[in-house]
């Protein structure tokens, strides 16, 4: 499946972005397919997190343009999920209205709220802790329902930041699991930011390796593996040594 | 390796019986807790009394044992003596001056310190003014307060407005400065207008400090209540305490003192209890 034939879903050129004298994005250009996942993976501290808030404005960024759907992004128009690095349900909301937190802010009418709340507490497997309180939860459960959150405003681009980071590995596996099916079954276009080559490999359409600080693109390989994947499959194991090779280059 | 792990629901099931474990572990801390103080307390009187009524370490007309006290407390509910004035006259003359006082300091100062919380501009406008009111203590207004409004309500009344607005302007302040950033982050990328994240993330991060607000407000109110009836009053607690001194009664010294303490304890219940309506979660 060539990406060319898709219309791009994001298209980013010359992203650059300083933090005082410390230039951390280097005119950064590239393109995502809709529907397409993409995978993000570089040396610690290159600037990853910086890259997706500068992508969504969350900082303020010193030149480039971020187009999606060819308009430039506006968050009050386009609707994006974002999955933060840190635990980000809120505390004083019981697990059904952190899930709902977006469709309200979107004034989306009541029953469509709770319809598209069923929906996705029913996906991520937390129907019976509906009205429990984030402290009385997890850290996997929490991470379900920031996922479940990210979901349920049918995001047309969904930026995660390394969500399974904290994780262990059992429930790292099962969450990107699930994380695929919800991508297969909702045609949402995703970035995933990663240190993990071996998840990148699992999870990707396609692996964007970024250098070290100044950040720039070193090179953007396609991930033609079939689905489901598995990591033992000496395919597998080549294309997760190729990318690493890249990164270890550095 | 193989991809997979035990189903959701043994996982999830476990997650409850801790749930319910914890909340026991919980229920039994409080019991312990509350066996603990009930003991202090009981040991603290036991104390006094044996050094005033049992051993007369000191003369009665300085230290009247816990007994007298509360015999003078229940007295004074049907005996005007020595300051023609019943006990609860007293009291609800300091309570109309608390609740018009802090209330007001607590309706102004809350929104205030969320607004220059929330607001540069806000904060800018109103950062100098406040930064040299803060300083002050409650008591030094009491005398400009008495020259401009007499020894009447409004002048205790304003004193403890400026007593307990001080409070509730800081803590709803620091409450709104210290919201986490990645939860403004959630709403904003979900597309939400300034005032939505005002009234969505920051009111609701700010909740636990506003109610810390409210209590230090109460406490600053109470005390600054008795300051001004001490100095300028003709009726209320403070004022029966100061007559009393002069009566040299210092049982009812400890009554008026022990029905502040009471007062002060009802209003910290019922600020727990609005907390617990309003402070979801636990935070």
């Amino acid at each position: 499946m060539s990406t060319n034939e898709k219309t791009p879903k994001v298209a980013v050129s010359h992203l650059t972005k300083r933090f005082g004298d410390l230039l951390v994005l280097d005119d950064i250009s590239f393109q995502v397919s809709t529907g397409e996942f993409l995978c993000i993976v570089g040396p610690t501290g290159c600037g990853k997190t910086t890259f997706l808030n500068s992508l969504t404005k969350l900082y303020d960024i010193d030149s480039g343009e971020m187009l999606v759907d060819g308009e430039p992004i506006d968050l009050h128009k386009h609707n994006v999920s974002y999955i933060f690095q840190e635990y980000s349900t809120m505390p004083w909301l019981n697990i059904e209205e952190n899930i709902a937190y977006g469709l309200r802010i979107k004034r989306l009418p009541e029953d469509v709220v709770r319809e598209r709340v069923d929906e996705v507490i029913e996906m991520v497997g937390l129907s019976q802790f509906r009205t429990y309180y984030p402290r009385q939860l997890s850290a996997s459960m929490l991470q379900r329902v920031v996922i479940a959150r990210a979901f349920a405003t049918k995001p047309g681009l969904l930026l995660m930041d390394e969500p399974y980071g904290q994780l262990d590995l059992m429930l790292k596996y099962k969450l990107e699991d699930e994380l695929l099916k919800l991508w297969q079954k909702t045609g949402t276009t995703v970035i995933f930011i990663t240190h993990n080559i071996e998840e990148a490999v699992y999870l990707s359409d396609k692996i964007m390796v970024l250098t070290n600080k100044p950040t720039k693109i070193k090179t953007t390989i396609d991930n033609p593996l079939p689905r489901p994947r598995k990591v033992t499959d000496p395919e597998f194991v080549e294309l997760r040594n190729q990318v690493t090779d890249l990164i270890k280059w550095w | 390796m193989e991809r997979g792990t035990k189903p959701a629901r043994q996982e999830d099931r476990g997650v409850q019986d801790e749930v319910e474990l914890l909340r026991r572990e919980e229920r039994r801390r409080r019991n312990k807790y509350l066996l603990v103080s009930v003991l202090t307390l009981a040991v603290f009187l036991l104390i006094w009394e044996l050094c005033s009524d049992v051993l007369r370490l000191l003369p009665a007309y300085s230290l009247p044992s816990p007994l007298a006290s509360v015999k003078a407390f229940i007295t004074k509910f049907y005996d005007r003596s020595p300051d023609r004035g019943y006990i609860w006259q007293h009291a609800l003359a300091s309570l109309q001056v608390v609740v018009i006082g802090a209330g007001l300091g607590i309706a102004v100062g809350i929104p205030l310190g969320i607004l220059m919380g929330w607001y540069k501009k806000f904060d800018l406008f109103f950062k100098s003014i406040f930064d040299v009111i803060r300083p002050i203590p409650p008591i030094a207004w009491i005398p400009i307060m008495v020259v401009l409004l007499g020894i009447g309500v409004k002048a205790k009344a304003a004193v403890i407005f400026l007593a307990s607005v001080v409070p509730c302007v800081i803590n709803a302040y620091s409450g709104i400065k210290q919201v986490n950033p990645v939860h403004l982050w959630v709403a904003q990328i979900f597309g939400a207008t300034d005032r939505q994240m005002l009234r969505t993330i920051a009111i609701p991060s700010a909740m636990p400090m506003i109610f810390t607000g409210i209590r230090v407000a109460l406490n600053a109110a109470w005390m600054a209540l008795v300051a001004a009836e001490l100095l300028a009053s003709t009726q209320g607690l403070g004022y029966m305490i100061q007559l009393s001194r002069t009566f040299g009664r210092p049982d009812i010294i400890i009554a008026g003192m022990l029905a502040i303490g009471l007062l002060s304890l009802l209003f910290n219940v019922l600020v727990s209890l609005l907390e617990k309506k309003f402070v979801k979660g636990g935070m």
